[in-house]
């Protein structure tokens, strides 16, 4: 049964990782959900994390296959209920609709959203959560018009102590 | 500590000594392209197969001055010289060399990379790109060579400064022939090869994100042990592990102490000689009978350097589901990747039999032998005895020619093929007589394979017989190597079987598509003339009561020899395991 997975992977800060773990997703055909990379607790060592909708087979075998690339140390796989997890969208309303009644000013207060920046003509509302709230959000507003709308991948805390430092001392690396 | 020493004694003169040797050394910069070649050399090679062109001339220049130290070959296409590398690595187990230029010279080597990747074939390719600042802008031979090859290397890396040379050249080489074998790209734009550095190398022993060799798990041991000790029908699978890991003393050892029977993937050839009463034939799509029909009867397999690809398992929702299973591999990604196992061993081949060896029961299976023995006799009946049917005149059978060969060689000559029935049937009908005289294109089926693989092979252990093995069609792929064979003097023995098909597609329509030979028939050039064009010997047996003295003929020869060998047009290689079939619904005619 397919299932929304969340994988990170520990690597090396270096050109081509990326696309080498990209790579082994892609050739089963599978389209990523969402993709965010940065640094990580960890000095000199990067965390990506990658979303998908696959089932657990699937995730177990392409994390082997992530995990053996050189320059990755290790790669996890989570159910979300493994995670702590956010996701930030940006959306570009008309100006003109705060205007009309207090239809945006409401869905602001009710979806804990933002105000980041007033122009004449527009005015850009952040909101951070989960999928399905910055998506809930954007349906209310498209409502009385949106001009962009634009969410980044998801960023994760696991909710078990961090699996890789056990792994790096066992290795004797950090 | 001589230094330390001669201090004590003359401080002041080992002080001047000291800074003479500073400035000289401060003078001594060297190229990035010689600085390659140096790297190649403290890496113990001595063998490079490559084609110059403009973005990788710095390095071709360097080596005009290291050609005593390291012998260059010229092969006629960046394709020949990536398969050499593959045969000279194969054959010698040390990593191949090949350099290719930017753009056109690099795309050339793809297919050897995918090949060698397939196959576990360390190798590191050099490759020179453009300059560094006119990367991305669509110069003259620019291809994003590392972007094109992440997904068939085991590791690629771009340098662009000279540098980095020493470093990236020594980790190269580490990973290429570390844990799982595989293909390393080095891409050095120009101004890395004409730039500058104070060269200082040091072999590469620890990458802090990469695990090559797992240590054996006691506990993994014991359980595999337990399984081992309580089986009724135990069979082995050998695999290609055991030759990478160069297991086959220990793995003999085992074999004999538990008295397992042994099949062998194809790579698996040669593992265990042919003779061997314990062994049992090859697996597969068209392999042996007993093998595959006892694979769904055993009741525990111990794959042991193998990956269960689909050509060995067939229908995999239908293999050995009655088994318990041991998975002795180094690659952790292929454990429970086709098949789940109840016992997995994360290990170097030879490592898992060793401490295996001390775990396990001396036993023999006399009863359980025996049914592979009427197996043997059934096939024996359907297929092999109409395979080797002596033919007295008319066109060769293609198995015929291999067990001639086979018997000439006393069955020790190394076996380079190329791919489609007549690989198939040098699988079946070559009889290995010893280690590691196995190689062919396996994973990926590359046609082209054969003859760029013999010559590396044989460049790699001149004192062997080399034996090229092809059909008509993949020899027209690389054949132009033919002039390596003869400027090199290079003496493969090639046995050309001809039968005007591409026979194995052939084979397919005739079974699959109803008799609709779509596009399979050549109209063949006269092969033995092409040979001598590039002064080749060679001769056609067309008459099979000709065949024994035209392969003795070919043996004979001192140097390079094409036997062209016209063989019955249409033939079918059985077994078969038809595609979605289960390894025992395997046909036999």
């Amino acid at each position: 049964m397919e299932n929304e997975y969340t994988i990170t992977i520990f690597s090396e800060n270096k050109t081509g990782v990326l696309s080498r773990v990209i790579g082994i997703i892609t050739r089963r055909k599978i389209n990523m959900d969402s993709i965010s990379a940065s640094k990580s607790a960890i000095k000199g060592i990067h965390k990506i994390i990658i979303v998908i909708k696959v089932t657990e087979t699937q995730v177990r075998k392409i994390c082997a296959q992530i995990d053996k690339q050189i320059d990755v140390f290790k790669a996890f796989y989570y159910d979300n209920s493994d995670l702590v997890y956010q996701e930030i969208a940006l959306y570009k309303v008309p100006t003109e609709a705060f205007y009309q009644g207090d239809t945006v000013e409401n869905l602001v207060r009710k979806y804990d959203a933002k105000i980041l920046r007033i122009e004449k003509k527009y005015i850009v509302i952040e909101k951070t959560g989960h999928q399905e709230e910055t998506e809930a959000l954007l349906e209310e507003l498209e409502q009385v018009g949106i001009y962009e709308f634009i969410r980044s991948g998801r960023v994760a805390i696991v909710k078990p102590m961090e699996r890789l430092n056990t792994y790096l001392k066992k290795r004797n690396i950090a | 500590m001589e230094i330390k020493a001669k201090k004590a004694q003359a401080p002041k003169k080992v002080k001047s000594d000291r800074a003479k040797t500073n400035s000289k050394k401060a003078k001594a910069k060297i190229s990035g392209a010689e600085a390659v070649l140096k790297c190649l050399l403290k890496e113990g090679v001595d063998l490079i197969y490559g084609y110059p062109g403009g973005a990788i001339m710095p390095i071709y220049d360097a080596l005009y001055d290291y050609q005593k130290k390291i012998q260059h070959v010229l092969t006629r296409h960046e394709q020949g010289a990536i398969h050499a590398a593959e045969g000279y690595a194969r054959a010698t187990r040390k990593t191949g060399v090949c350099f290719a230029t930017s753009g056109p010279g690099a795309t050339n080597l793809f297919t050897g990379l995918g090949d060698a990747l397939m196959d576990s074939t360390p190798l590191v390719c050099v490759t020179g790109q453009v300059y560094s600042h006119l990367l991305g802008s669509d110069a003259f031979q620019e291809v994003d060579v590392i972007g094109c090859t992440t997904s068939i290397t085991k590791w690629n890396y771009q340098i662009t400064d000279p540098n980095e040379i020493p470093e990236v050249m020594a980790k190269a080489f580490y990973i290429a022939n570390s844990g799982r074998p595989g293909p390393v790209l080095i891409d050095i734009t120009k101004d890395a090869q004409v730039g500058l550095l104070d060269f200082k190398y040091k072999r590469t022993t620890k990458i802090r994100s990469y695990f090559p060799l797992p240590e054996v798990d006691s506990a993994q041991i014991t359980a595999a042990a337990k399984l081992i000790n309580a089986a009724k029908k135990p069979l082995i699978l050998s695999g290609h592990g055991i030759q990478i890991a160069e297991a086959h003393e220990v793995f003999r050892k085992f074999v004999e102490k538990t008295g397992i029977p042994v099949a062998s993937t194809i790579h698996g050839l040669s593992s265990l000689n042919n003779d061997h009463p314990l062994y049992v034939g090859m697996l597969g799509m068209h392999g042996n009978y007993g093998p595959n029909i006892k694979t769904n009867q055993c009741d525990l397999l111990i794959a042991i350097g193998m990956r269960f690809d689909d050509r060995v398992t067939g229908n995999l929702q239908k293999y050995a589901t009655q088994a318990k299973k041991i998975h002795i591999e180094i690659d952790p990604s292929e454990i429970n990747k086709n098949v789940e196992v109840e016992a997995p061993v994360l290990a170097d081949a030879k490592d898992a039999i060793v401490a295996l060896h001390k775990k396990v029961k001396k036993k023999t299976y006399p009863s359980w032998l025996k049914e592979f023995r009427a197996c043997d006799k059934k096939e024996y009946r359907k297929v092999i005895s109409k395979d080797l049917a002596k033919l007295t005149s008319g066109p060769i059978k293609m198995a015929q020619a291999i067990k001639e060969a086979s018997d000439q060689t006393k069955g020790k000559a190394i076996v380079v093929t190329d791919v489609g029935q007549h690989q198939m049937l040098a699988a079946r009908y070559y009889d290995y007589s010893d280690k590691n005289l196995w190689i062919s294109s396996g994973g990926a089926g590359t046609m082209g394979f054969g003859l760029p693989a013999a010559i590396g092979a044989k460049m790699g252990r001149p004192q062997k017989e080399v034996l090229c093995v092809c059909g008509d069609g993949g020899f027209q792929m690389t054949l132009q190597e033919l002039g390596v064979c003869s400027q090199y003097d290079v003496a493969v023995k090639i046995l050309l079987l001809d039968n005007n098909y591409l026979g194995m597609v052939r084979q397919w329509q005739e079974l699959f598509f109803e008799r609709r030979y779509s596009f399979v028939e050549l109209e063949n050039p006269d092969f033995v003339t092409i040979a001598k064009g590039f002064g080749v010997e060679g001769h056609t047996v067309a008459d099979a009561k000709n065949l024994k003295a035209s392969i003795k003929q070919m043996l004979d020869h001192d140097g390079p020899y094409l036997l062209h060998v016209t063989c019955i047009k249409e033939e079918n290689v059985f077994p078969i395991i038809s595609t979605g079939k289960a390894v025992d619904e395997i046909a036999l005619e």
